[in-house]
């Protein structure tokens, strides 16, 4: 290490449950360079100063989703937040709010899998295909209908940044309605039907308040507020036709 | 210790698992299926893939144009019957996945569109955007959750096969949230864990990448195939080895040294134009490319950086609109982490190694030699990339060998009585005791993060672009000596909750057993192929001595001893591999003497 190395103070909220109350901060000082990460700083931690830190990461490129934090309160993705950003202040690191801290800065996201294995994630189809007819046309206008909201990478943030799923961790939030609403406006599926009781029940979008920060906050430009508001649209729409029509207005 | 009962464990989480997995669900809904992921599925390396799948697609293209390209690619190490497989099935996996719903990118008349890619003749390459791996993985395991009979087993880390009787009947696997493991028996056993490339220093590959599947079949003597054929990518960020897809150079882009010039020209793949012309100039095979990249750092043609030589990715020309429908993502990474807007300036480069072409040795339908066991995708050698991968073959082998996989699992799990159960548990609690005891072991000193540092550097050393006999000899030396210190390591974690520390040793110890596979295969074979090109007396290609894959036996407490199987040649003889110009004239000579 040269003697105009730069060292910067990452703050990291550790917490083990075999052995912590609550959770505490430690500080640790590591030197870094310009173009290392938030993910890196801590992956030096762990190599040099502490093998006990836990955190989850993968690809290293904004692609993978897993290693989604706090950094200075917020929400965000740790390989690509850089340090110098922060330097010469110290750097917080916290597990993903409004989630329960399984270690360190490992969330559980069980609750998560389960909304998102809730809303039907798949193709349900409009018109069934063999696969010896090819491929569904799809136009690039019909692409660009859900393409966006197919860009989740379930990396929590919006979660995080969420201030109902705060309160009620209950409600399906807004990756999920995302998704949800990515399989609707595909022009090959048909299953709009089933998945929007889910939409209209208790645990649907107008838990949504409309604060906007979790698309703020998403690093892939899914806008899933956008999702959540379209969905109470057509949520909307959904409850006054079902007393117009036998179908129930949803179809 | 808990205990499940399944009728096919998977292990493996990413496109060949989920494939593999859905495959079982679909020919018999009844057979019980564990999926043992050590992270979430959707995590998984397949999502970092960037570029395409490959699948013949256009009317002026056919299987026998790309079993051409992928046999010549691989520099004739291929298994010929596989690879005809593999072609004929390709469009079919890739239809497939459209009708799961994979947001293809789309012609203006809304069919697939297909890209241009390195060493295909013909454009072939589907893609969505440049997260086509991406994708891929979120609607296979978005389309795994429709089938009830998948059981997922989410951050569990597998640690051993239980074999009994002369057959695979189960895994031992560690809940990483609670530190316990599980037995999970099964009547078949498919391995789909992906690739090793984390053990070399500057690679494309995510940390999950370290080889477990193949280190787990390698040590109940079954042997990994042609390991010392190793891929490095061309065009990579210097220092993280962060990868920019090759459809960077199959939608138009150039690569340039320091004075500007487009240097492929001087490494037999011009003449240079200015649109690329498929399997010319930097739609080159990635072994030719990252080759002449060495030789122009050798005469100072190359840009020093921060971290080593670079060479120019230049996107400029394509415009910024381009840019941002095609590649949205390598946008991205050259503005985000590098300070680069690619549409006004051009991107640093270096390669970096990016895949595994040998893994465990399987037959056309996937089997290994060890009954019960199949394996697919990066931690397989099923014979279809030889010596050097085409870039779009690998998502497409996830698909149609996943596929095989699983449909052969399924049929071998039937076809097999339960095993007993007895004598599984007490394997399986042998396997906790050695697992355990690597964690509360005390009185160690060495570190797993300065053994596994070494190993990356010494692998980055001997067994680089180009090697030579003494430099992978000090590799070889230096990684028994690893394993001899990996005994003397300490853990400073002795938790059972989220304890990565132990999970890393445990891949360290997978790290370094495949470490020496590609070694030892490396210094053995005394010639020049694909990706294995040696300049001590060895830099030709020796078709009388080794037109044979390497095969890597397991030696406990010793070097793997290496020996060699035939090749299976159908339709394709060994000939000159030229591209370019040259690769042009080369495929008429051979048209007119077949006349």
């Amino acid at each position: 290490m040269s003697d105009n190395q730069k060292v910067i103070e990452i703050e990291v909220l550790r917490y083990h449950p075999e052995k912590d109350k609550e959770p505490h901060k430690q500080v640790f000082e590591v030197p870094f360079t310009d173009d290392m990460s938030v993910l890196q700083g801590v992956q030096y931690i762990k190599d040099y100063l502490d093998g006990s830190l836990s955190f989850r990461w993968s690809c290293r490129m904004a692609i993978c989703g897993s290693c989604g934090m706090m950094i200075n309160g917020e929400p965000s993705l740790s390989c690509q937040t850089f340090l110098r950003d922060y330097y010469p202040a110290r750097v917080r690191v916290e597990a993903l709010s409004h989630f329960p801290i399984e270690r360190d800065l490992v969330i559980n996201m069980e609750g998560f899998m389960e909304k998102l294995e809730s809303i039907q994630p798949y193709i349900i189809p409009k018109e069934p295909r063999t696969l010896q007819e090819g491929e569904y046309l799809q136009t690039p206008e019909q692409l660009n209908e859900y393409e966006q909201f197919s860009s989740c990478i379930n990396c929590l943030l919006c979660y995080a940044a969420c201030p109902q799923f705060g309160l009620n961790s209950s409600f399906i939030g807004p990756a999920a309605t995302a998704l949800l609403h990515r399989y609707n406006v595909d022009s090959r599926d048909g299953g709009k039907a089933e998945r929007m009781e889910l939409i209209n029940s208790e645990e649907g979008v107008f838990n949504c308040t409309a604060v906007g920060y979790c698309s703020e906050v998403c690093p892939k430009h899914v806008d899933p507020a956008n999702a959540v508001n379209q969905n109470k649209t057509i949520s909307a729409a959904d409850y006054f036709l079902r007393f117009l029509t036998p179908k129930g207005g949803a179809k | 210790m808990e205990i499940y009962k399944a009728d096919v464990v998977i292990v493996g989480g990413g496109g060949a698992g989920l494939r593999a997995a859905i495959a079982v669900a679909e020919s018999d809904p009844a057979l019980r299926i564990a999926l043992v992921s050590k992270v979430y599925p959707m995590r998984s390396h397949t999502v970092a893939a960037e570029g395409g799948s490959a699948g013949v697609k256009k009317t002026t293209d056919s299987l026998e144009y790309h079993f051409n390209d992928t046999v010549g690619g691989g520099d004739w190490l291929c298994e010929q019957d596989v690879v005809e497989y593999f072609v004929a099935h390709c469009t079919e996996e890739l239809t497939q996945l459209e009708h799961w719903g994979c947001p293809w990118s789309r012609t203006p008349d809304g069919h697939v569109n297909v890209r241009a890619f390195g060493g295909m003749k013909i454009e072939r390459t589907w893609f969505a955007a440049d997260k086509t791996g991406f994708h891929m993985l979120h609607t296979l395991f978005q389309t795994s959750i429709k089938y009830p009979s998948i059981k997922r087993f989410d951050e569990h880390f597998c640690v051993d096969l239980v074999v009994d009787n002369g057959r695979v009947q189960g895994v031992v696997a560690i809940e990483i949230a609670s530190g316990e493991l599980s037995l999970i028996e099964a009547r078949s056993v498919v391995i789909a864990t992906g690739g090793a490339g984390r053990v070399f220093r500057e690679n494309t590959n995510g940390g999950v990448v370290t080889g477990d599947g193949m280190a787990l079949a390698y040590r109940h003597g079954v042997p990994l195939r042609d390991m010392e054929f190793v891929q490095y990518h061309p065009t990579c960020m210097p220092g993280t080895g962060l990868l920019f897809t090759e459809a960077c150079r199959g939608e138009g882009g150039f690569l340039v040294n320091k004075d500007g010039y487009r240097y492929l020209q001087d490494y037999g793949l011009g003449p240079a134009e200015p649109t690329p012309r498929n399997k010319a100039m930097e739609l080159g095979p990635r072994d030719r490319l990252s080759q002449a990249f060495w030789y122009e750092q050798q005469k100072g043609r190359t840009i020093e950086g921060l971290h080593g030589s670079v060479v120019h990715l230049d996107l400029r020309h394509l415009g910024e609109e381009k840019l941002r429908e095609r590649l949205p993502q390598i946008y991205e990474l050259a503005e985000q982490f590098m300070g680069v807007d690619p549409a006004r300036a051009p991107i640093p480069v270096r390669p970096a190694v990016h895949y595994t072409m040998g893994g465990i040795l399987v037959d056309g339908l996937c089997a290994a030699p060890l009954a019960g066991l199949y394996a697919a995708g990066e931690c397989s050698s099923v014979g279809i990339h030889g010596a050097n991968r085409l870039g779009s073959n690998s998502l497409s082998e996830l698909l149609v060998f996943g596929k095989v996989a699983g449909v052969e699992a399924a049929r071998f799990a039937k076809s097999v009585a339960p095993g007993n159960s007895a004598s599984l548990l007490r394997q399986a609690q042998a396997v906790e005791q050695r697992i355990l005891g690597l964690k509360k072991k005390t009185g160690g000193t060495e570190r797993i993060a300065t053994l596994r540092k070494e190993m990356a550097q010494t692998m980055e050393d001997g067994c680089g672009i180009y090697r030579l006999a003494e430099t992978m000899q000090k590799t070889c030396d230096k990684l028994d000596e690893l394993k001899a210190r990996f005994r003397n390591v300490n853990l400073e974690d002795k938790s059972s909750v989220w304890n990565t520390e132990w999970l890393l040793a445990i891949e360290l110890e997978y790290q370094l057993d495949v470490a020496q596979a590609m070694a030892y295969s490396a210094i053995n074979r005394r010639e020049s192929r694909g990706a294995h090109q040696r300049l001590d007396g060895f830099e030709l290609r020796d078709d009388v001595n080794f037109l044979a894959h390497s095969q890597a036996h397991y030696v406990a407490d010793g070097a793997p001893r290496i020996d060699y199987g035939p090749v299976k040649i159908t339709k394709s003889q060994p000939g000159t591999r030229a591209y370019g110009a040259a690769g042009e004239k080369a495929e008429q000579e051979r048209k007119a003497s077949h006349v």
